[in-house]
């Protein structure tokens, strides 16, 4: 998705109006967005950080200092890595980590819904959805984590409703 | 929380110049471990800078643990500081990180390696001066400018990669630098090596290499063309034209192989496989294989190769597997060592000796390495608490003895490990002991032990890793088991065993024990060498002119890198040592882990009765080499590189080249005419080939390998673009441009020969044949490529090289061998109880119920006493339910409130 239509995706969930125009800088397609002060703004994560602070949901940053580390952390994960070259053995180490990393916790900062899980969750999606059935189930934390989020209220707009499956089909496998 | 940071990684840089900012506001411990070190659980690659958190969480990105530090002393986020750290993290890091390779990896300088980082640098230049502050974001320094500083720095300190035009940026750089901070975390990480302190680190980080520094790739399409520059050209051409002439003389084979004072002297070993079973393929790829590449890729570069393997043939398990097939431990070694060599030999191991381990010498050298370390003072004796079969009248080694896991209840778990949970047990801690041979319950006795005093030799053994690893071609996986090893902390180990398979402990009171396996099984390598030449000593008290290559899979690495290396430095007699140690990792079977006892994969004994050619194995075992990573062997899997890679690509091209010479210019190699596009594949070719050699030069067997693969891509589409057999019918010009790209083509399939030699050398002896090529082009590969079949050479016969790999051929053999996919069904449970009734009983329980069912409904027309209808309704649900038993169906809930 390209980075435009995920920060307009953002805007619509955040309640903010709509109206903003998003240029693109570089290779790597950075979106860019002048602000109403004059200034620019460039980066996914940046941008999206502003975005929240529009909204005056600033609690989605993480509330205390470990959590807005944390958050912050995650939100380089995404543009450095899941954004970041993608062969077939980078998917295969980045959704092993990230299923052990989630293994004791409902949301990437532990408790607490944040901008992380949002932006890894419109991230990872094109990996996602071309899952089989075998390795949704490896990936079991993943697939938990990401079916939350994508039936949280308001996240997953026009992207697909991947499918899993609740009762496990490769017992054998572990 | 605890900071961890790395000697030479360059993310300690701005993360102890930040730490600081923390301090009073929580308690920060810091520790320095290995750049390798995987310090956070979740994390597959290593990752140092990372800060572990009081509850447990892990930071372990470079600019979260800054931003947390900053955080902590009450700074608040901000868009600006924002921007810069993502733009740090997607632009300057990748730009920086290629620089730093370039420069202290390949020891480029000036422009190459600025110029992947110029951009940058103008970047926040420009931003300096346009804002005209002295920081990135404001009138004080913060966050921003020690993250970018602590990436910049390890570049920017030597002033010729800071342009002298960049004022803003220079200014900047130095008032940090003056920062106390800042140059703590300098000296902490860089120790006054300047930037060399980088060079362990960037080496092992692939991923940093600058796009021209290119990457093994398993997918054929993401391959890259890489760059040449007109010095690349002009050499591969020089070096082509210079042709066989250029080939070094070929060495005389000795016999036996000795050292040579002046020579690049390589002994290799194999790991000694144990002589109680059939190896499968995973040992199979683990040591024998690999060792055997790379010592035929020794002896391709023309140095002194002496390469020796055996079998491991004392111990318990021998007289295990000796009591369960009715034999003496003598009659199952020799019966073994014969299957193992004859396997091997199947296999085309070329091994100059393979010989085993119960031998005289074997028992000559031990017990003099034992005696030296005995009068040293390594040598302790200490009583050990041990089961005893009073019925058997011995002391039960761990082998010997199962009983319940105490750990998790397991019932045959083993005396020294338990097979369900994967526990080390201490055999007098089983639950329910038995002995294995005569099922009595042993008794606890004490019993006299000699042990290597490990902690004595410890300091020794750090100097001479130390001295050894840094630099070497060490596995990962070999310095980080070692380095836990240490870590832990060495413990005297026990020596001796109870057992009469053996080799005879030299002391008295000690006659009746042996030493035990893992003390005198890598002394093996030293008495096959004594077997082989009575002038062993040249090989293994030779430190300062041998490089010795180990290789085995990853267990075995304590006893090579750690045991081996203490008993020889306290024996004090100039051992030679190992110098490069390679480890593989696990081979997996389809889904699970190989099984002997269920039946469960491949054997080489076996692999024979496949009908699939050894050298196809062999390939593919290499191609799947559990190298950095576990991997897994999977029929579909072989079939698939069979016919893609060996059948289509590899096969494909070496024989449309021989067909071309042999069908348009009657056998005999055609003039070549190089035009700059046949220049430029002879440099791709060349640069692939160089690739090769350092690839294995380290060791990297499986890596090595794509090179050839890749060669053979480039030949197949130089050959489909353009179009021999075509041109062939042209006017003068296209024939000779026919003939140019027939002896292009035939010339590097003579190259891939020479290349394949190592993985599959029956295959390669092949295309020699039919290539007709000289001997000293089959024996020694030259790093350039050379044109070994210079125009007028007579070609032989040329025949395809491969077959095709059928699916239910393999489809059978995956049945065969046993395989994930196979499953029992589950027993139709249901049907059994249906059959249980007979359908009369059913019949009378339907009328019981149709009459109970009027008796009910009469009496509540009636009107009659609640108790009454009560006692005959459940009359009437008994009957239902024993009519629904016989009938095998569900029961029906009752009905009312549902419960779900």
């Amino acid at each position: 998705m390209a980075a435009a239509v995920e920060l307009t995706c953002l805007e619509r969930w955040l309640g903010l109006r709509g109206g903003r125009k998003y240029g693109a800088q570089g290779e790597r397609q950075v979106p860019v967005l002048q602000t109403n002060n004059g200034l620019s703004l460039t980066g996914l994560t940046t941008i999206a950080a502003y975005l929240v602070k529009q909204a005056n949901k600033e609690y989605l940053l993480g509330n205390t200092a470990e959590e807005k580390a944390i958050v912050q952390q995650w939100l380089e994960y995404r543009v450095t890595r899941i954004d970041g070259p993608c062969g077939k053995e980078e998917v295969r180490i980045l959704l092993k980590d990230l299923n052990s990393y989630l293994e004791d916790k409902v949301y990437l900062t532990g408790y607490n819904f944040t901008l992380a899980d949002v932006l890894l969750y419109y991230g990872l999606h094109r990996f996602i959805v071309d899952l089989t059935v075998q390795e949704k189930e490896k990936y079991l934390n993943v697939s938990r984590w990401f079916c939350h989020i994508q039936h949280y209220p308001g996240i997953r707009q026009h992207l697909s409703d991947v499918i899993f499956v609740k009762n496990r089909l490769y017992t054998n496998a572990h | 929380m605890r900071l961890f940071v790395s000697e030479g990684a360059p993310g300690s840089l701005p993360v102890l110049a930040a730490a600081g900012r923390a301090q009073g506001k929580a308690e920060l411990l810091i520790s320095t471990v290995g750049p390798e070190e995987c310090v956070v659980p979740f994390l597959t690659r290593p990752k140092v800078p990372v800060l572990q958190l009081d509850n447990g969480n892990y930071l372990f990105s470079t600019t979260a643990i800054c931003r947390y530090f900053f955080l902590l002393s009450g700074w608040e986020q901000d868009d600006l500081t924002n921007q810069w750290l993502e733009w740090e993290a997607t632009e300057l890091q990748p730009a920086v990180s290629a620089a730093l390779y370039c420069l202290v990896v390949q020891g480029k300088k000036g422009e190459d390696v600025l110029g992947s980082v110029r951009r940058a640098l103008t970047h926040i230049d420009h931003s300096l001066s346009r804002r005209s502050c002295p920081f990135l974001t404001g009138e004080t320094e913060s966050l921003a400018d020690i993250v970018l500083w602590g990436a910049l720095y390890p570049l920017l300190q030597d002033a010729a990669y800071l342009p002298e035009e960049l004022g803003a940026l220079h200014s900047w750089f130095q008032t940090l630098n003056s920062q106390e901070p800042c140059q703590q975390a300098v000296e902490t990480v860089l120790k006054q090596h300047g930037i060399l302190a980088l060079r362990p680190y960037l080496q092992k980080q692939p991923q940093l290499s600058s796009p021209e520094g290119k990457l093994v790739s398993n997918d054929p399409e993401e391959e890259e063309l890489a760059t040449l520059s007109e010095e690349d050209i002009a050499m591969a051409v020089s070096a082509w034209e210079k042709g066989l002439g250029s080939l070094p003389t070929l060495r005389p084979q000795q016999n036996p192989v000795l050292p040579v004072a002046g020579e690049r002297n390589v002994l290799i070993t194999s790991a000694l496989p144990y002589v109680n079973n059939v190896p499968h393929l995973g040992n199979i790829i683990g040591c024998v294989l690999s060792a055997d590449v790379f010592a035929r890729y020794s002896r391709l570069r023309q140095w002194n190769t002496l390469y020796l393997c055996g079998t491991d043939e004392y111990g318990t398990a021998t007289e295990t597997k000796a009591m369960e097939e009715g034999l003496t431990p003598q009659e199952i070694c020799d019966k073994y060592y014969a299957i193992h060599a004859s396997i091997y030999r199947w296999f085309n191991i070329s091994f100059d000796t393979f010989g085993r381990t119960t031998t005289p010498q074997q028992t000559k050298i031990t017990q003099d390495i034992f005696q030296r370390l005995y009068e040293r003072g390594f040598v302790l004796q200490d009583t050990v608490e041990q089961l005893r079969c009073e019925r058997c009248a011995r002391f039960l080694a761990d082998r010997f003895v199962e009983g319940v896991c105490p750990f998790c209840g397991y019932e045959e778990a083993r005396g020294d490990q338990c097979d369900k949970c994967g526990k080390l047990i201490n055999a007098t801690e089983l639950k329910k002991p038995q002995c294995k041979v005569c099922r009595s319950c042993p008794v606890v006795r004490s019993s006299r032990h000699l042990f290597l005093d490990l902690p004595k030799l410890e300091e020794r053994l750090e100097r001479w890793l130390e001295k050894t690893v840094p630099g070497s071609d060490w596995t990962p996986n070999a310095r980080f088991i070692i380095r836990s090893w240490l870590r832990d902390g060495l413990k005297p180990r026990c020596i001796t065993r109870d057992l009469k398979w053996g080799t005879p402990v030299p002391l008295e009171g000690f006659e009746d024990k042996v030493f035990y396996v893992w003390f005198d099984a890598t002394i093996g390598y030293l008495s096959i060498t004594a077997n082989y030449t009575d002038q062993w000593e040249k090989w293994w008290k030779n430190p300062e002119q041998v490089d010795l290559y180990q290789f085995m899979a990853k267990d075995n690495v304590p006893f090579h890198g750690l045991v081996f290396p203490c008993t020889a430095l306290g024996a004090e007699d100039n051992y030679t040592l190992v110098s490069h140690l390679i480890a593989t990792e696990y081979l997996n079977y389809e889904d699970g882990k190989f099984s002997k006892s269920r039946g469960v994969g491949v054997f080489g004994d076996m692999a024979q009765d496949t009908g699939i050619p050894a050298d196809i194995w062999r390939f593919y075992l290499l191609y799947i080499r559990p190298e950095g990573q576990d991997s897994a062997f999977s029929w579909t899997d072989l079939l698939l590189k069979n016919n893609s890679e060996l059948l289509n690509n590899l096969g494909n091209f070496i024989n449309r080249a021989g067909m071309f010479v042999s069908k348009f210019f009657g056998g005999c190699v055609p003039e070549m005419v190089l035009t700059s596009d046949d220049q430029r594949l002879l440099t791709h070719v060349t640069l692939e080939l160089q690739h090769y050699h350092q690839l294995l030069e380290k060791a990297r067997i499986r890596d090595a390998l794509r090179s050839i693969l890749t060669i053979s891509r480039h030949g197949n589409q130089y050959i489909q673009v353009n179009e021999p057999w075509k041109r062939i019918k042209g006017n003068e010009a296209d024939r000779q441009r026919a003939g140019t790209v027939t002896g292009m083509a035939v010339n590097i399939a003579a190259l891939l020969s020479v290349m394949l030699q190592p993985y599959m050398p029956t295959v390669s002896a092949t295309i020699q044949a039919q290539l007709q090529l000289s001997l000293p082009a089959c024996s020694v590969l030259p790093t350039n490529f050379l044109c070994t079949l210079p125009a007028g050479h007579q070609i032989g016969t040329v025949s395809p090289l491969f077959q095709k790999l059928e699916n239910d051929q393999i489809e059978s053999l995956r049945q065969h061998f046993g395989g994930g996919q196979v499953k029992v069904s589950p027993k139709p449970a249901v049907e059994e109880a249906v059959t249980t009734a007979g359908s009369q009983q059913i019949q009378m329980l339907m009328d019981e119920v149709t009459k109970q069912g009027n008796i009910v409904r009469e009496l509540k027309a009636q009107k009659a006493d609640k108790n009454q209808i009560a006692a005959e309704v459940a009359k009437l649900l008994d009957l239902k339910k024993q009519l629904a038993l016989a009938e095998g169906k569900p029961l029906e809930a009752p009905k009312g409130k549902k419960k779900k």
